[in-house]
């Protein structure tokens, strides 16, 4: 509390010796509204400022000026002589108790109502206002300062020395290095080296500012925004004693207000809503600061109601931006992300609050001007968590060190999210069109390769890259680069116009090696890439849709009996098989098919034609199996929807458009039905041997065994059910047979050709392994 | 009233520098190069522990000009930022009355757009360069051929 009185107390001390030419000119023309805005001001902030202060008289003294001033400003009251000695007397009174505060004299507050009364619009004498007290304490003269405010510009030019100082250390360590070092030299050296480190976070600290000062206005906003809007609201801060660059600090002051009145205004209901909802009645606000290696992420966390995204989507479809079907596609994050779309408001009516042409737009470009960036985390009905992620200092920049063909780059560490092998497991790089695609884990981004943006060769073509996965902005993307070399703090200055115009870069910096290096400016390389994150968007919307594409019914379009095409859901189709002509036959008034020893129902668009049949879908729905005569298959295609036919039930689901042509769809529901009680029995009748594969999961016996195997008549299973017992296990000699199923006689299949003498069996030795399975089956 | 003047050469022409421009006058080490920029800008030199902008003023002054290994430059600053101009050589010092173009006397349009006057040198007329001149069309020179 201290830094923050002696903070007020200088801070006061300025504003009044800068308001004194004003004062004067204010008594010379009352009526000059830019004098009576700079007194009303000051006033208005050491009210404000006493609050929090804890300090009474000071507050009323100002609270009562500001309301006089703030009827004036209303056009209320004229600002005659009276009331313009009685306000400066309040001013001087402000001044006395602010020496006397500092000086840590008493001050009587005799005189102090007289100097309110005579706010009071009436006519009679202006109190006097000096106090014999008050003029004893200025005789006293003022208390040694113990502070000293400086200009940041001040503090900029420290700090650039001080890089510069660093750097020259590093040429001479480097020049030194070269040489036959004298231990002495050495020794002095290195006392410069650690007394200039000291000195730079000595130079960095001045620089730094607790960012209470940040925080210590909140309570005041947050008190008066919900009294504004009816709510109630208890406030709590968290880490006041992190520290932040003081620039820093001014650039978050606007942004973190507009978050605070965000969350009230729009994220914490009201008391009945609450009730409602089963929350208690008053909201709940959280802020909080921490330091997270060299950044700070300062949250701001609510209980309300969340972001609506529905009626943001309906909001922003509204201004006709972009359209509804365009916005509906968004996933939830993406649309969360929409509350950042400049001119929005979600509110429908503007609010005192609101309306203050501040959106979330302008929070989040303030805050990627300092290289921040901003997360949200929104449970719809519970709340909001926004985290903001800025740098500890702008001077010093964390960075990454990168190489494109001879080039290096830094690139800030702040927009780098991860950093990847391309030819690592989880990540896939697709050519889209133009455009490459890194598919990494879940999330599809965007490549630019550095080497083409810059226009230098790179590595051997076929060398893998690294991927640097950097945010800007409007979304992520991938950096392709040869190499990623260090990571390495360095002090970035502006380049020279002539290189800042190619938009590629942020800064010049000089780092150890002597060799001065470019910091990228990702959002540039984005740029000169022909990246537009409205396009990566679209393609990020695209390739859901393909992944969702992918769920969609998979058909096989087939040439059927009466010369029509049709096609049939993939999924019910266990194979295609050929069958020597004459294996349909009619009989009993339905058409069935012998194969493999064994009736099957079978379906025919035209029965008169099964003589000469060759080729069947035998269809299963993992129970039954039915067959589906057919001249031959065309092709696998994706079904679009179908329109379904109106008629009665029929082998005939509905009608899809397939490139301009209409194609029946056959409805193996009622296929099933048809032949549900006999392909049933058929089932049971048919006692096929199940089969158990065991190969450890390799696929190589689901690829190469399985169909001959079924195809001589047994079931194949994979893994066992509770409670089944497969008739017999076939497992790869190597392969450890699974416990439930031990009891069921086991065919070993060995790889090599070789009869090793163990029982097993060659796996290429089609007969031998048939032979093998039926001696098993039988015994 | 005389002013001092440093005397260079580039491509192949005698010019005079105004010395108060000029910071120092080095021999540029290695230069990294910048992609994207222009010809005319080399790249990037350490001087010290300074970085300066290297700018080729022969292809300021004719953008197809072919790039020479040039090494002398006089530094100069623009902006807050530093330059580092690339001459073929540099001569003494001199005092002289610079005077302005006047017509009958012009250089031709690339000369006139980086020179802002001339003196007189036993018996020569020599062109002024005009510094901050040649650093502003340094980010346009050459960008085609870039």
């Amino acid at each position: 509390m201290d830094d923050l009185l002696q903070e007020f107390i200088a801070e006061t001390r300025e504003t009044l010796e800068a308001l004194s030419s004003e004062i004067v000119a204010w008594e010379a023309a009352p009526d000059d509204r830019a004098r009576l805005d700079a007194i009303f001001r000051f006033v208005h902030t050491v009210k404000g400022s006493c609050g929090f202060l804890d300090l009474p008289r000071l507050s009323r003294l100002s609270h009562a000026a500001e309301d006089t001033l703030c009827e004036v400003r209303d056009g209320k009251r004229r600002p005659d002589s009276a009331l313009v000695d009685a306000v400066l007397a309040i001013v001087d009174r402000i001044g006395d108790l602010v020496e006397a505060i500092d000086a840590g004299l008493p001050l009587t507050d005799e005189g102090e109502d007289d100097l309110i009364a005579a706010l009071a619009p009436r006519i009679g004498n202006p109190a006097t206002a000096a106090t014999p007290v008050a003029a004893a304490a200025m005789a006293a003269g003022r208390a040694p300062l113990r502070s000293v405010r400086l200009n940041v510009d001040l503090l900029d030019r420290m700090m650039s020395g001080m890089s510069d100082m660093v750097l020259v250390r590093n040429e001479l360590v480097r020049r030194l290095r070269d040489t036959d070092l004298d231990p002495a030299v050495e020794a002095a050296l290195e006392r410069l080296s650690s007394s200039v480190a000291d000195m730079r976070d000595a130079v960095t600290r001045t620089r730094m500012q607790k960012i209470e000062t940040l925080f210590s206005p909140l309570p005041r906003i947050v008190r008066d925004t919900a009294a504004v809007v009816g709510k109630a609201v208890s406030l709590t801060v968290d880490g006041s004693d992190v520290e932040l660059d003081r620039e820093m600090i001014e650039v978050m002051r606007d942004p973190l207000v507009h978050l605070v009145r965000n969350a009230i205004d729009h994220g914490v209901e009201t008391p009945m809503e609450r009730r409602a909802a089963g929350k208690r009645e008053s909201g709940r606000l959280h802020v909080s600061a921490r330091q997270s290696g060299n950044q700070i992420v300062i949250e701001i966390i609510d209980d309300g109601r969340g972001i609506d995204t529905d009626r943001l989507v309906a909001k922003l479809a509204a201004t006709g931006q972009r359209s509804e079907s365009e916005l509906r596609k968004l996933n939830d994050r993406q649309r969360c992300e929409l509350v950042f779309a400049p001119g929005l408001s979600s509110r429908d009516t503007a609010t005192e609050i609101s309306g203050r042409g501040v959106g979330m737009d302008v929070v989040r470009a303030a805050i990627d001007q300092i290289g921040g960036r901003i997360t949200l985390d929104n449970k719809p009905g519970r709340g909001l968590r926004i985290a903001v992620q800025v740098p500890l200092t702008l001077s010093i920049v964390s960075t990454i060190v990168v190489r494109a063909g001879a080039h290096r780059f830094a690139i800030s560490r702040q927009t780098i999210g991860e950093i990847v092998n391309e030819r690592a497991a989880n990540i896939r790089v697709d050519q889209l069109g133009d455009n490459r695609i890194a598919r990494i884990r879940d999330r599809r981004i965007p490549v630019v390769d550095l080497c083409e943006v810059i226009g230098v060769a790179a590595d051997a073509p076929a060398a893998p890259k690294m991927l640097v996965v950097v945010t800007i902005g409007a979304g992520d993307f991938a950096i392709a680069v040869d190499e990623v070399l260090d990571t390495e703090e360095l002090v970035v200055k502006p380049a020279a116009p002539a290189v800042m115009a190619t938009g590629l870069y942020a800064g010049q910096t000089l780092p150890d090696t002597g060799r001065p290096m470019l910091m990228l400016d990702c959002a540039g390389v984005a740029q000169a890439a022909g990246l537009s994150f409205a396009d990566a968007m679209d393609l990020e919307i695209e390739a859901e849709e393909a992944a969702e594409a992918d769920h969609r019914v998979t058909a096989l379009l087939f040439d059927d009996l009466d010369g029509r095409r049709r096609v049939i859901p993939l999924a019910v189709i266990d194979r295609i098989e050929r069958i020597r002509a004459g294996s349909l036959q009619q009989s009993a008034g339905r058409i069935r098919l012998a194969i493999d020893g064994r009736i099957v129902p079978a379906e025919a668009s035209d029965p008169a034609a099964i003589e000469r049949v060759t080729t069947v879908l035998r269809l299963t729905d993992g129970v039954m199996e039915v067959a589906y005569a057919i001249v031959d298959a065309v092709d696998i295609v994706m079904l679009p929807e179908l329109a379904p036919t109106g008629e009665v039930p029929g082998p005939i689901a509905g009608i899809v458009l397939l490139d301009g042509e209409q194609i029946e769809q056959i409805d193996p529901l009622w296929l099933f039905e048809r032949h549900a009680r006999e392909a049933a029995s058929a089932l049971v009748a048919r006692g096929r041997p199940t089969c158990l594969l065991a190969d450890g999961g390799s696929g190589w016996m689901r690829a190469f065994l399985r169909p001959m195997l079924e195809q001589a008549g047994y079931r194949i299973v994979e893994r066992v059910e509770e409670g089944e017992r497969p008739t017999l296990v076939l497992a790869q000699a190597d392969i450890a047979v699974p416990v439930p199923v031990a009891g069921a006689p086991v065919v070993r299949l060995r790889a090599s050709p070789a009869d090793i003498g163990d029982g097993s069996i060659y796996r290429y030795d089609r007969e031998g392994v048939l032979r093998a399975l039926r001696i098993a089956a039988g015994g | 009233m005389p002013q001092l003047f440093l005397l260079a050469t580039i491509v192949g022409q005698e010019v005079a520098i105004r010395s108060d421009h000029v910071e120092s006058v080095v021999d540029i080490g290695e230069i990294t190069p910048v992609a994207r920029t222009s010809r005319a800008v080399r790249g990037l030199a350490a001087l010290r522990s300074r970085v300066v902008t290297v700018i080729d003023t022969a292809i300021v002054l004719d953008p197809a000009a072919p790039l020479a290994a040039r090494r002398r430059a006089v530094v100069t600053q623009v902006d807050g930022h530093h330059y580092a101009l690339l001459v073929d050589a540099l001569d003494d010092a001199h005092r002289f009355v610079p005077k302005p173009l006047s017509a009958g006397l012009l250089p031709g349009a690339a000369w006139a757009a980086i020179t802002n006057g001339l003196i007189e040198h036993e018996g020569r007329v020599v062109l002024i360069l005009d510094l901050p001149a040649i650093v502003a069309r340094a980010a346009d020179a050459g960008r085609v051929a870039a």
